[in-house]
């Protein structure tokens, strides 16, 4: 490497301190020399094995990370039920699609208060038929459904709601009481129906399950369990910016891939944080790019990146064994042994660190320097 | 030598089968009445050979050269491969039934970016190339294919994959091999070599697993040979074909979970051949990706904190027993003579030698005078290991790259090995009887390497924060803090004593004050200012001036201010450690941990360190204190319970009236605590424990606040103890009792014993943690496995950028600046380093 280009950071910070301590013109040349020299001796050297390098600084401290995995509602201003801990470091690298999805929903300025803030919580938070219903029977005489209404039940949401399953039945209202009457059912339907009507969505937005407003710092932020980023960034009050959830298929989807990247970093580094356990940031940088390099996100793991592998003897040697044999002959592929596992399989230097370099001798050259000496 | 430069799979065909045989089979017994194999039988001498002593009949190599050969059966009939199963149906379902072709026009498949699955996905009633109408295929697994209903025979099967063109496999990206290979024929016999027969003492011979698989399959075959002779009905046929199905089956894998597996006599399942590839102790993972090794050694260590740290002490024993090759020249073969003529057994010595054509030979008592004179230039000595080898050393479980570092040999007395106390935070180990193993490299090649990228002092600064992780720690720690507190004397004489340690001796000229001393060890020219461990944190840092002397200044080289604690030496905390590894790099980083563990060690035994009851004991003001806050902490929580009780308790956001209620319980438990470790520390006064907490030695506030006030809350997954009885934890409360006391708080200190109930909740949750830790392992042990198994391609490139081994970008610039964090600070670039 002839040219060495200070990171930008770097630069600027130096900037900033030579301005603190007052360092100019020719002597701040001088350091800035010196400083090329020290970012020169901190860079990578070629043929690092970083891939291992990473694994093992996050692994190493997640065998001292706890195992519960759920912090409870006393730790300041979170909800009750969210993953920490390994649980959720192995969530994450699995890239699951099931987990305890939760959001942090912050307001713009001109709605961030308490009262603004506990209304739009209210707003969003989904809300079934069961919610407003205090009661709820077969009625087998008449063949029909009785539902007992809270006093603050708004019937015509409820009215609405339910048209899918009005088509064909009687739905009436009396007193604080609502009727469901197909027009023909058995009791098996009708319970089945019944069920159906608990669960229909009334008001809110899906999926935002649970909220609660929460001060923190300066802002009322408001937490959920359940996460809907797309619903919620469409609302008109919310500061987009901020607003953040843990489901990193829903940021994909919505704000790209580069920010679902982000949100594996934020989420590991956080949690690996959380546990007061040190790993440097481009360790989980390295995981987040690799698991997202190719525009989806792909889990560590048989099914993701190392299912993707080109090596077959590599796959063969991680999980399902034989699957990757009978397939690779089946289909007559070959193996390169590009890898560093195929190559310590074979028996070769594995192409890694000072194994990856190959001496290059030009015999010309050697006639003459050995024609000198003699 | 020639490398391997690729590897290619594929499907043997039945001509290949033949060509590789060497014999072939077709017999079920193995020995005749002698003991003698029998030809034709599964133990053929032209198989191969096993037993020492013989020559093979095919190859004339001695056993352990010659590899072995093939043999083949003809299967009477043909049965289905049961690992291709699944492919064979495929093929079967996209295929037409009459003219193999396969079901979409040569249009259709142009557009197709896969074709094997878009056609297996919308199947064809009818074929676009011969109007034959289609049967519904169906496929039990593993071998069994129907036509509507209809079973399909091996031997129909088979006809109708000889119909599939060349053509369209391509398509399909069939490359392996024509697919009707994949229903045998013929199948080869895997040589002796590979299922090698033991002899038991008793003379019996026991066959490997796969012996007596193929024994069934002969055996089998040959009945049903016999049945189609004789003219046997249709049905009894079918069923012993079905049999060598099953048999060639479970030959293949004994694990397919629709069949029962095949078993011993004695019940346990046969491993056959799947079975050697798969698992953690199958081929792949432990014998080709993870190797035995020689030159290696094993034993307990105990700790010496008199050799460096990148040093290992080896018993005498082990000494004799690895050896290193060097290889003869004309300034070592004096040397080298004198270590042959003293043998094996005379330390040191040497144990073989190799003659320039290869030929090992053992020096014995006998022919080392002969071996002496013949050695010449190019011989090669395997000679005992000495002071200075370079071995590598290492610590199960190997959790980072720290787990296995360079140390010079120091050959020593009695038999552990014996490790610097600095070099134990990266193994983790302890001296409990914890064991590690040393491995020799044996070429110049390896030595070199390990020397230049393993050595211990490079391994100072850990890749995972950029921090140093050999480190200070204990005694070290406290000794420091007690030679450099304020007020420390060290006259001319004890002065002389620490030196002398260090080969400083000659320093110590006159009486010295105690950070004067440590300013000795201190390389000159080093600049450095941070806050001890013991910073209480004071609203104004009053900086040189500090009350505790907690602000460390070090000008020059010399030692101004502040004491020497954690902050300074500790584990990844150790800022003046960082800066003289930053500054003055690993070498004089390694004299520094030297000097300062052995000067700390020497000083904190000539001054004495007990840590006793004492020291934990509170004044009785004080005790009435901590005992009021707890009385007055279990009256405000018994005050919550009723409320909640009335129902009066104000729900807090998110939350239920149960959960607010355990919530407000739990912060109040919390904050009694905290209030009472407040006091404890207030009132503790500088006891060696306190030292020991403070500095950052052993030991927390905490642990003392549980020993002298009170231990606190007991959790259970997380939450108060509420198990156990219904309604309670144990019935010596009354029932919902919510308060502290029945819900697993201890309100005694260790010191003063805890009460029954109180020792039973602390049970509890020690014995939780326990199985936690013990649990998570193999968790926390597969994530690294996955985590290693995807990056471990991985690598920088000359230009900085992260790719795979296929030059894939992973990163355009390794982490973002491409700055390693192994040789940052902390992750960053110290700008005070620039100033000097």
């Amino acid at each position: 490497m002839t040219t060495i280009k200070i990171p930008k950071k770097i630069e600027d910070d130096f900037n900033k301190f030579c301005e603190e301590h007052k360092i100019k013109g020719s002597e701040k040349k001088k350091l800035h020399e010196k400083l090329k020299e020290i970012v020169k001796k901190s860079l990578f050297e070629p043929g690092e094995a970083i891939g291992v390098i990473t694994a093992q600084s996050i692994s190493e401290p997640a065998t001292q990370m706890t195992m519960r995995s759920y912090t409870m509602a006393s730790q300041a201003g979170r909800l009750a039920k969210v993953t920490f801990g390994l649980p959720r470091m192995v969530e994450i690298f699995d890239a699951r699609k099931t987990f305890e999805r939760a959001m942090k929903i912050y307001l713009k300025e001109e709605y961030n208060n308490k009262k603004d803030a506990k209304r739009i919580a209210e707003k969003i938070k989904e809300r079934f038929v069961r919610d407003v219903v205090e009661k709820s029977s077969i009625d087998l005489l008449n063949m029909q459904l009785e539902f007992e209404l809270s006093a603050d039940a708004d019937r015509d949401t409820i009215k609405s709601a339910i048209e899918k399953y009005a088509k064909s039945c009687n739905v009436s209202f009396r007193a604080n009481k609502l009727y469901i009457k197909p027009e023909k059912a058995e009791i098996k339907d009708l319970r089945s129906l019944k069920n159906k009507i608990l669960e229909t969505h009334l008001s809110g937005i899906r999926n935002i399950l649970k909220v609660a407003v929460v001060k923190d710092g300066e802002d009322w932020v408001i937490q959920t369990s359940g996460s809907n980023l797309r619903k919620i960034l469409e609302l008109p009050e919310i500061d987009i910016k901020r607003t953040y959830t843990n489901d990193m298929y829903e940021v994909e989807a919505v704000l790209g891939i580069e920010a679902a990247r982000n949100l594996i970093l934020n989420e590991a580094s956080s949690t690996l944080g959380e546990q007061g356990l040190d790993v440097d940031i481009r360790h989980i940088m390295l995981i987040s790019d690799l698991m997202t390099k190719d525009g989806k996100i792909r889990s560590v793991g048989r099914y993701g990146i190392s299912g993707k592998k080109t090596s077959i003897l590599a796959k063969a040697n991680f999980e399902e064994t034989l699957k990757h044999l009978t397939s690779a002959s089946f289909k007559g592929l070959r193996d390169e042994l590009r890898g560093a596992v195929e190559n310590v399989m074979i028996g070769n230097v594995a192409p890694i660190g000072t194994g990856r370099v190959e001496l290059i001798v030009d015999p010309k050259k050697l006639k003459k320097i050995s024609g000198k000496k003699s | 030598m020639s490398k391997v430069s690729s590897i290619d799979f594929g499907v043997l065909s039945p001509q290949m089968i033949k060509k590789m045989a060497t014999v072939k089979i077709d017999k079920a017994e193995l020995y005749d009445p002698d003991g003698y194999p029998i030809n034709g039988g599964l133990c053929d001498l032209r198989l191969g050979v096993v037993d020492p002593g013989l020559r093979c009949r095919v190859c004339g190599a001695t056993a352990g050269n010659c590899l072995g050969h093939f043999g083949y059966l003809e299967l009477t009939k043909p049965v289905i491969h049961p690992i291709f199963g699944k492919h064979i149906y495929h093929l079967l379902k996209i295929t037409c039934r009459k003219c193999g072709r396969l079901l979409a026009t040569d249009e259709e498949i142009k557009g197709m970016k896969n074709p094997w699955k878009e056609i297996y996905k919308n199947p064809r009633k009818k074929c676009p190339h011969c109007d034959a109408e289609q049967k519904r295929i169906t496929f039990q697994k593993p071998t069994t294919y129907r036509e509507d209903k209809q079973e399909l025979t091996a031997e129909e099967v088979r006809e109708r994959l000889e119909r599939i063109s060349n053509e369209d496999l391509k398509l399909l990206g069939i490359n392996g091999g024509r697919p009707e290979w994949l229903v045998l024929t013929l199948l080869p016999i895997p040589p002796v070599t590979v299922r090698p027969s033991i002899t038991l003492e008793t003379g019996e011979r026991s066959e490997d697993d796969l012996t007596h698989k193929l024994v069934d399959i002969i055996r089998i075959n040959e009945r049903l040979k016999k049945n189609i002779e004789l003219g046997a009905p249709d049905f009894i046929i079918k069923d012993i074909w079905e049999l060598l199905q099953y048999h060639v089956s479970t030959l293949m894998n004994n694990e397919i979970s629709t069949i029962p597996p095949a078993r011993h006599r004695s019940g346990r399942s046969l491993k056959t051949l799947a079975q050697r590839l798969t698992k953690k102790e199958g081929r792949f993972r432990g014998n080709l990706s993870g190797k035995r090794v020689n030159f290696s050694a094993r034993t307990v260590i105990s700790p010496d904190p008199c050799i460096s740290i990148d040093e290992v002490g080896v018993p005498l024993v082990i000494a004799k027993n690895l050896t290193v090759p060097v290889r003869v020249n004309k300034n070592n073969i004096k040397e080298l003579r004198q270590y042959i003529l003293n043998g094996s057994d005379i330390y040191p010595g040497a144990n073989y030698i190799i003659r320039p054509d290869g030929v090992k030979k053992k020096i014995t008592e006998e022919n080392k005078q002969q071996i002496t004179e013949e050695i010449d230039i190019g011989y090669i000595v395997e000679r005992h290991l000495k002071d200075g080898d370079i071995v590598i050393f290492n610590r199960q479980p190997s959790l980072h790259r720290m787990s296995m570092m360079a140390h010079r040999v120091r050959v020593m007395n009695y038999k552990t090995f014996r490790l610097n106390l600095c070099s134990t935070i990266p193994y983790n180990a302890d001296f409990d009887g914890d064991e590690m193993n040393l491995h020799v490299p044996q070429t110049e090649e390896a030595q070199i390497e390990a020397r230049m990228l393993m050595a211990v002092q490079d391994h100072i600064r850990s890749p995972r924060y950029g921090l140093p992780i050999i480190s200070c720690k204990h005694d070290h720690i406290t000794g420091c803090y007690l030679l450099t507190k304020k007020g420390t004397k060290v006259p001319k004489k004890k002065a002389a004593r620490l030196l002398m340690r260090i080969d400083m001796e000659d320093k110590a000229t006159k009486d010295y004050d105690g950070k004067e001393l440590f300013s000795l060890l201190i390389p000159k020219g080093l600049n450095i200012e941070f806050r001890a461990a013991s910073c209480v944190g004071c609203k104004k840092c009053l900086k040189e001036n500090c009350p505790y002397d907690a602000y460390v200044v070090i000008k020059k080289g010399i030692l101004k201010s502040g004491v020497i604690d954690e902050n300074a030496l500790g584990e990844k905390k150790g800022k003046l450690l960082n800066r003289i590894e930053r500054q003055f790099g690993p070498e004089v980083a390694k004299e520094f941990l030297n000097k300062v563990s052995v000067v700390a060690l020497e000083f904190i035994t000539h001054h004495g360190f007990t840590v006793s009851v004492t020291d934990s004991k509170l004044d009785p003001k004080t005790e009435k204190k901590i005992e009021k806050l707890l009385e007055e902490t279990n009256k405000e929580v018994e005050e919550l319970v009723r409320d909640y009780k009335r129902g009066k308790l104000k729900e807090l956001p998110g939350m239920g009236k149960e959960e607010t209620l355990e919530t407000l319980i739990q912060k109040k438990a919390g904050d009694v605590t905290d209030k009472i470790g407040k006091i404890v520390k207030d009132s503790l006064g500088e006891t060696n424990a306190v030292i020991m907490a403070k500095t950052g030695a052993r030991g927390s506030f905490v642990n003392l606040t549980q020993t002298c006030a009170s231990v606190g809350q007991e959790f259970v997954g997380g939450k108060r103890i509420s198990r156990g009885f219904t309604g309670r934890t144990l019935s010596h409360f009354k029932r919902e009792d919510m308060g502290l006391k029945s819900r697993g708080f201890v309100f005694h200190g260790y010191k003063r014993g805890l009460d029954p109930f109180e020792f039973f909740f602390d049970a509890m949750n020690s014995r939780e943690n326990l199985m936690d830790k013990s649990l998570q392992t193999r968790h926390s042990g597969y994530m690294e496995r996955r985590l290693v198994n995807a990056l471990q391609d991985l690598i920088v490139e000359e230009d900085l950028t992260v790719r795979d081994s296929y030059g894939t970008i992973i990163q355009f610039v390794a982490g973002e600046d491409g700055i390693d964090p192994a040789k940052s600070d902390g992750g960053k670039v110290n700008f005070d380093l620039l100033e000097k």
